[in-house]
């Protein structure tokens, strides 16, 4: 297994921007069970890394410890070059980190208060973190229904009125109402139909370009992971297997688990295969030349 | 990985829930609903419009049934039965709504606070709920009326003591679901309050539930506080309270009379069972709304 | 080989408090004794309310039109027994497993329930029936999975348990519900490689329904997609791929990512996948299709044959070949 430091950390190395997010030797431990050990990673601006891994691999426990949904054990998380590694004590410092990292979940159907429109939602936001005058406020939420492609009416309907996609748009411009240099994205897309799960990730690819902002893509969904960022992560309980760019690990995997991951994902030619009749031919695939 | 919408019917269907909500009513909704209007108007108009005085006493008239404009007759000190009810319905319904309001917001407080924080907070605060568990409402009333005297006060603030604990409860389950919802926690993520997370978000969310337990608890209020002043412990003879008419009817009841007891009763109970039942069906209409 | 199923002209509209919705419009297909076929398609495209027919599974009130024979017996006017029997005979696993097995009851249980009450089995003969089909599944140590609870086996594990209970009454039809959308890829793979292997070893048919054209490309003969309620194209699962007939099934390959190669932009579908009731008339598929016109919205469309396969579309012909260019946005 590679053995990941500091020194080997990615695609990061040529350059002297400073991360708008660093994250160093974070570990979870929930009772006795590690969820998360030792990760490292640098998000550089306008760049996206991935974290990839199948259910219990921890790769949502990383996204809620970044967001400070959960306290990390060990180990230090710092954004736009502030801290975050300890519980935000002030609401000032909360407010603060709000405008730093945001995050999208996982279920259209839950992500959004029932009794509150979208533009009632940005709105809100908006008065909770600025002073803009109601005319401002109005038009930032015309800007971002604009760019995750709502019209009036839906912008200005109750969740309840609105189908999956029309929700986690409005969840994205909710997410983007504090303008955050990172979004977490987690598995944000795994929950739409095929045909507006498209719609979504051509949206975020035109957010990224227009605004800079970086995303950590949490995703089991390798095409999606290679649709969306430059760099990944793969987990297997706890642990980060293989580090480094999303292509190479894609189209050359070196660890057995990450091959495997490969091997499952169904596509032309592709025949099922038993685990261990998988780990075989994926190690076969992999030495060829 | 798609989560399939299985009868995009039911979201267009769901467009005025409320408006739903209230067709499925039926007759016995209806009725209910004019029962509980009634009862409010009396309370509210009942003491200004009674067509006599509902103290005056002329014993010359005891346990005369309806006469001339006297609709319901006149009870066993030969006061005006209908004065009586509609001087009484005002502490009646009223004792009872205060009794449902003070219990509603100290559970709802307890389970919204359990509910956020957690943790041994939630701990302990559940243990103390299970304690109050143990005294049956009417018991806590008796001793406080020891206590402080009887008075409809200290009866209806013990009443609402110990039926807040089945209100934190019923709400602490719900209030703990939306806590765990992911807009909750997006929302915390903008960096939102817990204050303005509970008033705004939490506490609306579960409104429709809350409304629901306090029409519940209006009708037990309604049935303790009657029986606390029948007891004479809590609204105290002569003033009109429809327990205090049930009380004093009884004697009529033994000597063959029993108008005076029957109305009162009969009121307590229509305004009760309309109550349960709209409580029952907003209860049941709380958890359809959402999925 | 005349087909082991044969839906025709399949209509189902559900009893809603506004009246009857239509979820199926004249479906048609067939499935051959030891085929898999595949049944893709979006949210309301209504390829769950199709297997939910097959197996009279559908919910009360439901209005159904149209017949499904299976063996030469009319599904629809089954009662009694002979649905008991039928049931039997044409297993369903779904997406949840654990949605459709009591929690509080060991896995042998759940296992046993139906030969012991239904055929009579008794209860060691049963026991040792549901351990040889958990064998078959790919599970190590059977006794010791029947003596647990269903909470403390994973997901991949218990749809393993379901495929299993599913086969113990002998089906000759399986009716797979996205019975692997809820695992993890690897585990999709082990389940696809079971399925496989049962189908090959038992001559089992295989209906599989997912919103996945990959993997039904990969595991199926052949493939049907719906949409709005409607089979747009019926084709070899394989080509469906590199050749899609209809505009819409090369629309979904086209708005998948690939994982072989990073696309500039996705091409997405605009619009939502809509359900049959409330789709447009003529062409449900034209106000999201790239290749619609004027006559497409007028005429109502049929399913024709084209180079073997079956498409509901007027523009096939004109289109044949095309579809996959991407030069149209």
């Amino acid at each position: 297994m590679v053995r990941m430091s500091e020194t080997s950390i990615p695609a990061t190395t040529s350059t002297e921007v400073e991360p708008v997010l660093s994250v160093r030797g974070l570990r979870k431990v929930f009772g006795t069970q590690v969820a998360v050990d030792d990760l490292s990673f640098d998000l550089l601006p306008g760049r996206s890394v991935a974290i990839v891994g199948e259910s219990g691999s921890g790769k949502t426990t990383v996204a809620r410890m970044i967001v400070g949904l959960e306290k990390a054990t060990a180990g230090t998380i710092i954004a736009c070059g502030r801290d975050r590694s300890k519980p935000a004590r002030r609401g000032a410092e909360r407010k603060l980190r709000g405008r730093e990292v945001q995050i999208v979940f996982q279920d259209p159907y839950s992500s959004l208060d029932p009794r509150q429109s979208g533009a009632n939602l940005i709105d809100e936001v908006l008065r909770v973190h600025h002073d803009h005058d109601s005319a401002a406020r109005t038009r930032i939420v015309g800007e971002l229904a604009d760019i995750v492609g709502l019209d009036r009416r839906q912008i200005h309907a109750m969740p309840r009125a609105l189908s999956g996609g029309q929700r986690q748009r409005v969840a994205i411009a909710r997410a983007l109402a504090t303008a955050p240099r990172v979004l977490i994205l987690d598995e944000s897309v795994a929950a739409l139909d095929v045909s507006i799960q498209a719609q979504v990730l051509n949206v975020l690819a035109d957010i990224r370009d227009e605004r800079g902002i970086s995303y950590v893509l949490i995703s089991h969904d390798l095409a999606v992971v290679r649709q969306l960022t430059e760099d990944a992560l793969v987990m297997q309980r706890g642990v980060v297997v293989e580090q480094g760019r999303t292509v190479d690990i894609l189209d050359n995997p070196q660890h057995d688990y990450t091959q495997m991951l490969r091997a499952s994902v169904p596509g032309p030619g592709w025949k099922p295969q038993r685990m261990r009749e998988r780990l075989k031919s994926a190690q076969a695939a992999a030495a060829k030349p | 990985m798609s989560i399939e919408i299985l009868d995009p019917v039911a979201e267009a269907e769901e467009a005025a829930p409320s408006r739903r909500r209230l067709r499925g009513l039926g007759v016995i909704g209806w009725v209910s609903i004019g029962v509980i209007v009634l009862a409010l108007l009396l309370a509210i108009f009942g003491p200004i419009v009674r067509p006599f005085d509902p103290n005056l006493s002329d014993l010359s008239f005891a346990n005369v049934g309806p006469y001339g404009s006297h609709l319901l007759g006149f009870d066993g000190q030969g006061r005006d039965v209908l004065s009586r009810l509609m001087e009484g319905a005002r502490t009646t319904v009223l004792g009872a709504g205060f009794v449902a309001l003070i219990a509603v917001v100290i559970g709802t407080t307890l389970a919204i606070a359990t509910a956020w924080f957690g943790g041994k907070f939630d701990a302990t605060v559940s243990a103390g709920i299970d304690v109050l568990f143990a005294f049956p409402g009417i018991l806590l009333a008796v001793v406080a009326a020891a206590v402080f005297g009887p008075s409809l006060f200290s009866a209806g603030l013990a009443l609402a003591i110990a039926y807040s604990p089945y209100v934190a409860r019923v709400l602490r389950g719900a209030a703990l679901k939306e806590r765990s919802m992911a807009y909750i926690a997006a929302l915390e993520v903008q960096g939102f309050g817990a204050w303005r997370l509970c008033a705004r978000h939490l506490l609306p969310n579960i409104s429709s539930l809350i409304v629901a337990q306090g029409t519940i608890l209006f009708g037990f209020a309604m049935v303790d506080l009657a029986a606390i002043s029948f007891l004479g412990l809590g609204v105290q003879s002569p003033q009109a309270d429809w327990g205090v008419m049930v009380a004093e009817g009884k004697t009529g009841l033994l000597q063959g009379y029993p108008l005076v007891s029957l109305v009162a009763v009969l009121c307590i109970v229509a305004v009760v069972a309309a109550v349960s039942f709209l409580g029952e069906r907003l209860d049941a209409g709380s958890r359809d709304v959402r999925r | 080989m005349s087909s082991l199923l044969e839906v025709r002209d399949l209509t189902v509209a559900l009893a809603m408090d506004s009246g009857p919705r239509e979820v199926i419009t004249g479906t048609s297909l067939e499935i051959s004794a030891g085929e898999a076929m595949g049944l893709v398609g979006e949210s309301g495209s209504g390829k769950s309310m199709t297997a939910k027919a097959i197996a009279r599974l559908l919910p009360d009130g439901a209005k159904v039109t149209g017949s499904v024979i299976f063996d030469g017996t009319d599904v629809l006017s089954l009662s009694g027994d002979a649905l008991l029997k039928h049931r039997a005979e044409v297993a369903v696993v779904f997406q949840d497993p654990r949605a459709h097995i009591n929690p509080v009851r060991r896995i042998s249980d759940f296992m046993t329930e139906s030969l012991r009450i239904l055929d009579d089995v008794p209860r060691t003969e049963a026991v040792r029936k549901a351990a040889a089909a958990l064998e078959e599944v790919g599970i190590d140590d059977p006794a010791k999975r029947l003596r647990q609870f269903p909470h403390e086996l994973s997901g991949g594990m218990l749809q393993r348990v379901m495929i299993a209970t599913a086969l113990l009454s002998e089906p000759r039809l399986l009716l797979a519900d996205e019975c692997t959308t809820a695992l993890d890829v690897t585990t999709q793979a082990e389940v696809m490689a079971i399925l496989d292997d049962l189908r090959r070893d038992r001559g089992l048919s295989m209906l599989f329904i997912t919103h996945d054209l990959e993997l039904a490309g990969a595991v199926c003969d052949r493939t049907c997609v719906m949409y709005a309620g409607q089979i747009v194209e019926t084709s070899v699962a394989s080509r469906l791929h590199e050749d899609p007939l209809h505009p819409y099934s090369a629309a979904l390959v086209q708005a998948r990512p690939d994982i072989t190669s990073t696309a500039d932009r996705l091409v997405a579908i605009p619009g939502r996948p809509v359900s049959a009731f409330e789709a447009p008339s003529g062409c449900r598929f034209a106000p999201r299709c790239p290749h619609a016109q004027e006559s497409c919205r007028a005429h109502e469309q049929i399913l024709t044959g084209l180079d073997g396969g079956l498409v509901r579309c007027e523009r096939a012909t004109d289109l044949r070949g095309t579809l996959l260019d991407g030069a149209h946005v």
